[in-house]
């Protein structure tokens, strides 16, 4: 074994600039998964917020072949796939066959464009996989913008949005404009997955972006509890996952999915104890 | 029925709560049923009935303006089709589809009165009072704090009717509310609905496949034949006839000694025997009477086969 061990000069590599970025960045993305995970699960649409990050993928790979910005790719890619699905429904975004099946061409797509460019495909990892240390600083202030768009709309529309989430039927007859918070939904889904994606890749999204939500759902019993809990979750992961991959030669991403994974499991463990 | 009496007073002192004029509703090029023309008096306790398929759901949403008439008019509360809807309350067929919901009960409650609210409002006390004063009205108060997706079926049929009635409906419209609810269920949800009716005065609609429990609170109903939408006063619809065609089964309604009514099928029936029953499109196109739908034309039509 060459690796497995704890490095002492953990703390000095936790002051390096790449790293403050890491924090700032895992914070934004945080704050825009935690809030709209909660309205994912709420509108079953999990696989189709899975499956956004992996349409953005060809635009991702698609866009360094080109030689333009990863993030700008990724997210015209997801944001259109976002705008299709919404214009289809919410019921659209539940019929998984379709969505998976566009899922796996989208990503061999992905694979196709990596595989034009030796660059393209140098990036393909770090793509599937993340690269939360490898954030910039300008990437940071597009997430700071992101998230202020995001909670600025979803404080004008929260509760039609929630109550299209929750009460489909019942929202449209009481004059919901059920159609356009689909669409808003999934656009703004496409957002966070593109601010997301970078930190852990569109591989392991649903372990940042639903899974602390899923966790939070079951402790909180008020929406704007559990996005609040879910947000501290993902930040809490994201965190831990950067201070423990100082510590030991792991990459960050798989440490904020593990503990991601550990919250929701020990979440879910603990309400099976109290529900015998 | 001591209750006809009270309602029949009411139909001579209030405006019609729903009036069909020549109403027809196509789903896919398909027409639904056609020619609906009847009114219904606010106050009243109506059933849709008809066998699957024949388009109840469908005219709930057609009554709530959320499907488009193919031609003539429906009127809900004065109004069009949907601009009065603020003043219906909807329950509509649930299945388990909330079975995963973490919302409370109060929550869910809540968004009946604040979930059409664009912008940033706090909920404030009295919104929360009248909330409270909902849930107490269908007996659930005390499950406020627990999650949907902890309440049994008939809880949750009640979480939805306080939904419904906590932004002070004239109109109640539900769909299958007692439908894969036990026995005791069907009957507190009933009983909701009596009281609704009797102390609030409310108008309630309900579309049900049993009768039998809503029987003692029904003042008419509306039974989709031959692609026909017709209204009828209950005493008009307990014809075992008219209800054995509209079923396509074999149903007798029997009168116990007390009075109480129930309509129930035979035994059994003949292996061979052929239910007297239409395809809806087929028979609607030569069953063209676009005028008065009264009532006691709708026996005679039994007869009408081709």
């Amino acid at each position: 074994m060459t690796g497995f061990a704890f490095d002492p000069e953990w703390m000095g590599t936790l002051s390096a600039p790449f790293m403050t970025n890491a924090f700032l960045a895992g914070l934004c993305i945080a704050v825009a998964a935690g809030v709209m995970g909660y309205f994912t699960i709420a509108r079953q649409s999990t696989f189709a917020a899975h499956a956004l990050a992996h349409i953005g993928l060809p635009g991702a790979t698609g866009a360094v072949l080109l030689g333009l910005p990863v993030s700008l790719g990724l997210g015209a890619f997801a944001l259109a796939g976002a705008l299709v699905i919404g214009a289809l429904g919410k019921r659209a975004s539940q019929r998984e066959i379709a969505t998976g099946t566009v899922l796996a061409f989208a990503t061999g797509l992905g694979l196709f464009f990596a595989r034009l460019s030796s660059s393209a495909s140098q990036q393909m990892q770090s793509i599937l996989f993340g690269s939360i240390l490898t954030i910039t600083t300008d990437q940071i202030i597009g997430f700071a913008a992101f998230d202020a768009i995001l909670l600025a709309v979803l404080a004008v529309i929260y509760r039609p949005l929630l109550f299209s989430s929750v009460d489909e039927q019942v929202a449209q007859a009481k004059g919901v404009p059920i159609g356009a918070m689909n669409v808003a939904f999934m656009a703004i889904m496409a957002g966070v997955i593109t601010i997301a994606v970078p930190a852990v890749g569109t591989l392991l999204i649903f372990a940042l972006v639903i899974t602390p939500a899923a966790t939070a759902n079951v402790i909180a019993g008020t929406p704007l509890r559990a996005m609040v809990l879910a947000s501290a979750l993902c930040l809490v992961s994201i965190w831990g996952g950067l201070v423990l991959a100082a510590m030991f030669p792991a990459p960050p991403s798989f440490i904020i999915v593990s503990l991601s994974t550990l919250f929701w499991a020990l979440a879910k463990g603990a309400g099976a104890l109290r529900r015998r | 029925m001591a209750q006809d009496d009270n309602n029949e007073h009411n139909k001579r002192t209030e405006a019609d709560a729903i009036v069909f004029r020549d109403a027809a509703v196509a789903r896919g090029g398909r027409t639904i049923w056609q020619h609906g023309s009847f009114s219904i008096p606010a106050g009243s306790v109506t059933a849709i009935v008809g066998t699957n398929g024949t388009g109840k759901t469908t005219m709930m949403k057609a009554e709530l303006g959320l499907l488009p008439l193919t031609s003539g008019s429906i009127t809900i509360l004065g109004r069009p089709a949907g601009a009065a809807n603020r003043l219906i309350g909807y329950v509509p067929q649930s299945y388990t589809s909330d079975i995963d919901s973490n919302l409370t009960a109060e929550q869910s409650v809540l968004l009946g009165l604040t979930g059409t609210r664009f912008g940033i409002h706090f909920v404030t006390k009295e919104q929360r009072a009248k909330v409270r004063e909902a849930m107490a009205f269908t007996g659930i108060a005390d499950k406020a704090r627990l999650r949907l997706s902890e309440l049994s079926g008939g809880l949750r049929q009640r979480v939805a009717i306080a939904q419904a009635l906590v932004s002070d409906p004239k109109l109640l419209m539900l769909d299958e509310p007692l439908a894969n609810l036990d026995l005791a269920s069907q009957r507190s949800v009933v009983h909701v609905l009596a009281r609704l009716n009797q102390e609030l005065g409310m108008t309630i609609q309900v579309v049900a496949h049993d009768l039998n429990m809503l029987l003692p609170i029904l003042t008419g109903a509306i039974y989709l034949l031959d692609g026909h939408p017709h209204y009828a006063a209950m005493n008009q619809v307990l014809d075992s006839s008219l209800l054995t065609h509209l079923y396509g089964t074999q149903v007798q309604v029997i009168t116990t000694p007390q009075g109480d009514m129930f309509v129930t099928p035979t035994a059994d029936e003949r292996q061979d025997m052929v239910p007297d029953t239409h395809n809806p499109a087929e028979v609607a196109q030569f069953h063209h009477h676009a005028g008065s739908h009264g009532a006691s034309d709708a026996p005679k039509q039994t007869g009408v086969t081709r």
